[in-house]
């Protein structure tokens, strides 16, 4: 397959699953806000999506005050924000758009149609709709594309890119909730068993669809250990950082090339980590030291990928032009 | 302005329903106006939504618009369509053949048949490719041939597209969608079926492959995603199963090309190529453009790769080498032409010039090197002011321009505002040169949607038709 069309392919993934987990960060957020009478605590809901994305800076520098609606309206809808569900669907899009040739005419539908809807949407739809219902839609796209692409692709290189584009995306994700909230899972004694903890808790895993598994697994209350160790080490639910990196690393065996075999070696690693380390070595090491590494390594495999499948070396006895003359 | 009298493809002169166009007419009266108004709506949103549309030079960037799809299919009786494609093999062989001719003995100009200077002080004419041979000797695998009729219902060729005719996929998508809309029009009368044309181009785009490859590696290569047929060159390139690339996919070691891919880098055979000759190569041609690939073409003339179409197509659709079509054909194939030319008169000939300042309300004056109906001036439909402006371009280029009569140009009944009211229509059908010569029955059918128009472009506000051929 093209170097280029892999990138797009990628590319596509991850901005869809982006979409899909800016939606669920959101929606927290939201829900959260609504739990609290206090406006200064309600506010204060609405850093962790900023923090948890990155754009805190960027947003702070265009409003003056973390509230609901500007928080809202800068990450949802705002096409000045690159990393705006607004934007991810645009970017989705047109990297569809350009690899439209490859996937299938159902996908690319999905893709344009949920572009097209985005385009009529503002804030006073958005309210008009509902806040929550909005949300539901944006992850409703995102399980269509997903269930369009696993029902209608070949089982080829796209599909693969795909995948890879979707598993790091979301292991990056899924670090990022986790690690915006890692005060509320430290294992301090003084608040446990608080209403306010409960509500923390059982958000961090509704975020991810893990509530229920949660019930299921330990069939116990909530404690920050377990969260921790469900949406990190187990690998059988499907947004935990195992589960991304044991498919990441399945892909990277797959697709494997000449070039690629520092990708495949350090998503091993980081796999094999995540296979064999204990919950208690995490918490020892200390969360946000553990979730902050963790990032770091996968930024370092998202430049490996990109050496090794998206921007390959040209021999050097190829032909070489520099660009036109440079008039003096 | 009066209307001129026109051919009407639907109704002889005195109303009646042509015999070809019955069994449709007969749809038409039994169909409820309300279901042909719903699947209208239909239409456009499955356009829509599959996104098939093209971007507007001009417009804000990266604009998208639908083509307007009209639901009247311009109909051809089969045995017109035989006696056109005999015409339209006639032509584009005849067009290879002085393609080939004017890159290597130049016959045709020794015997005097084209001014020898019309053909090598043109701008067209590429000196890159005097001397090289092609797979086949063939330059114009796919040529694109603009046909109307006129009020005495004979067709006319308007001009020949031998660079890069774009189009191909609107005929597919108008027959895909009618089959969708109105299954049950199929089962009165056998339409000819178009959907094989990727097929039939794959075949061709095989037979261009350099001697001694027996697998060739085919590519379509894209300006890119901005470029206003960008949807075409995707769909095409899925519909054959060959990869859509950019000029930056691509590189060249030792005269050899390669696609860059996730396994490495994998030789290419050859480039069915959607991209203009100045912007292939930056070291050969416009070094200012960013689209080509460096070094293609040495390794296009070293013969490791090759080029669908051939490089210096141009020479032949040129429109101020268009009046020597018909002496192609007699000079090559010994043949009286099946299609006529339209009369043109070349405006760097003096009593030329005189004749169409004095009668510019009649003609249709072009750039020769024009496309697309950006830049022309259709005398008949324009304003005094309109007139004067171009005049002084004219004068101040005259061997720039060529004017022709203004045909009138046959019309289809057309869903317009006011009900069905006949519009104007042009057909390109799509010419395949391999070791055979290859297309699907009729063409793209462009239909002008202003009252009394005669502008079909899709740019200036044309629309499409299906285009059946009946048994």
């Amino acid at each position: 397959m093209l170097s280029r069309t892999a990138a797009m392919l990628y590319w596509m993934a991850r901005y869809v699953e982006r979409a899909e987990n800016h939606a669920r960060i959101l929606d927290v957020a939201y829900r959260m806000s609504l739990l609290t009478k206090d406006p200064n605590l309600q506010d204060q809901e609405w850093f962790a999506p900023l923090n948890i994305t990155g754009t805190l800076f960027p947003f702070s520098g265009r409003h003056s005050l973390v509230c609901a609606k500007e928080v809202l309206h800068f990450m949802a809808l705002d096409p000045e924000n690159p990393t705006s569900i607004y934007n991810c669907a645009k970017q989705a899009r047109e990297n569809a758009r350009a690899v439209r040739g490859t996937i299938t005419s159902e996908m690319w539908e999905v893709l344009n149609s949920t572009w097209i809807e985005m385009q009529n949407m503002d804030e006073d739809r958005l309210y008009a709709r509902g806040v929550s219902a909005f949300f539901e839609w944006v992850k409703e796209r995102s399980h269509l594309f997903r269930g369009v692409t696993f029902g209608t692709i070949r089982r080829d290189d796209a599909f693969q890119f795909h995948r890879l584009g979707t598993y790091v995306e979301r292991a990056d994700n899924t670090a990022r909730i986790i690690d915006a909230k890692y005060h509320i899972l430290l294992p301090s004694v003084d608040d446990v068993g608080g209403a306010v903890d409960y509500y923390q808790w059982s958000a961090v895993l509704r975020s991810v669809s893990a509530f229920e598994s949660y019930r299921k697994v330990y069939r116990d209350v909530i404690t920050p250990l377990r969260i921790a160790e469900l949406l990190i080490l187990r690998v059988d639910i499907p947004r935990s950082l195992h589960f991304c990196l044991h498919d990441v690393y399945e892909i990277l065996c797959a697709v494997q090339n000449s070039s690629s075999q520092e990708a495949t070696r350090l998503a091993g690693e980081i796999y094999a980590a995540l296979q064999f380390g204990r919950v208690q070595d995490i918490f020892g090491q200390g969360l946000h030291e553990y979730l902050t590494e963790f990032l770091s390594d996968m930024s370092r495999l998202g430049a490996e990928i990109n050496t090794a499948f998206f921007a390959p070396t040209l021999p050097p006895n190829s032909v070489q032009y520099a660009g036109p003359p440079v008039a003096a | 302005m009066a209307l001129r009298p026109f051919f009407n493809e639907m109704y002889e002169t005195g109303g009646a329903v042509r015999p070809h166009y019955a069994a449709f007419a007969d749809w038409l009266k039994n169909t409820p106006p309300e279901k042909i108004a719903q699947n209208r709506q239909a239409a456009d949103l499955m356009f829509h939504r599959v996104g098939i549309t093209f971007a507007v030079y001009g417009e804000t960037t990266g604009a998208e618009r639908l083509i307007p799809f009209d639901l009247v299919p311009h109909i051809i009786p089969g045995e017109t369509w035989e006696s056109v494609s005999r015409g339209l093999k006639q032509r584009v062989a005849a067009l290879n053949a002085f393609l080939y001719d004017v890159y290597h003995d130049m016959e045709i100009l020794k015997a005097g048949k084209i001014p020898a200077d019309k053909v090598l002080e043109n701008s067209q004419f590429r000196k890159e490719m005097v001397g090289i041979d092609v797979p086949g000797g063939i330059y114009a695998h796919v040529a694109g041939i603009d046909l109307v009729k006129d009020a005495d219902g004979e067709y006319y060729v308007l001009e020949d597209n031998l660079r890069t005719p774009s189009g191909v996929s609107y005929l597919l998508e108008n027959r895909k969608m009618m089959m969708r809309l109105f299954p049950e029009l199929f089962s009165h009368q056998r339409v000819r079926p178009v959907d094989h044309y990727p097929d039939l181009l794959l075949e061709t785009l095989r037979n261009a492959a350099p001697p001694g490859v027996d697998n060739p590696t085919i590519v379509l290569m894209t300006p890119g995603h901005f470029n206003s047929a960008y949807f075409e060159h995707a769909f095409l390139a899925q519909q054959m199963g060959i990869e859509l690339v950019e000029g930056v996919d691509l590189f060249v070691q030792e005269n050899t090309v390669f696609m860059k891919t996730t396994q490495g880098p994998q030789k290419v055979d050859v480039i069915y190529r959607r991209i203009d000759d100045d912007f292939i190569d930056p070291l050969s041609f416009r070094s200012d453009s960013m689209l080509g690939v460096p070094g293609l073409m040495k390794a296009y003339r070293a013969g490791r790769v090759a080029l669908a179409n051939a490089v210096g197509t141009g020479i032949a659709d040129d429109k101020s080498i268009y009046p020597y079509v018909p002496e192609m054909i007699r000079f090559y194939l010994g043949e009286e032409p099946i299609l006529k030319n339209v009369h043109t008169y070349m405006l760097g000939n003096k009593t030329d010039l005189d004749y169409v300042i004095a009668n510019m309300k009649d003609l249709v004056i072009k750039e020769a090197q024009g496309s697309g109906g950006y830049g022309m001036l259709v005398g008949p439909t324009s304003t005094k002011e309109e007139r004067e402006k171009y005049k002084q371009r004219v004068l101040d280029q005259p061997e720039r321009f060529i004017a022709q009569p203004t045909l009138s140009l046959s019309a289809v009944p057309t869903f317009v505002d006011s009900g069905l009211a006949p519009r104007h229509i042009d057909l390109r059908p799509y010419v395949l040169s391999g070791k055979t010569v290859n297309f699907v029955p009729g063409g793209l059918t462009r239909v002008a949607l202003r009252e009394g128009s005669l502008v079909v472009n899709s740019s200036q506000g044309g629309g499409v038709k299906d285009t059946w051929v009946v048994d």
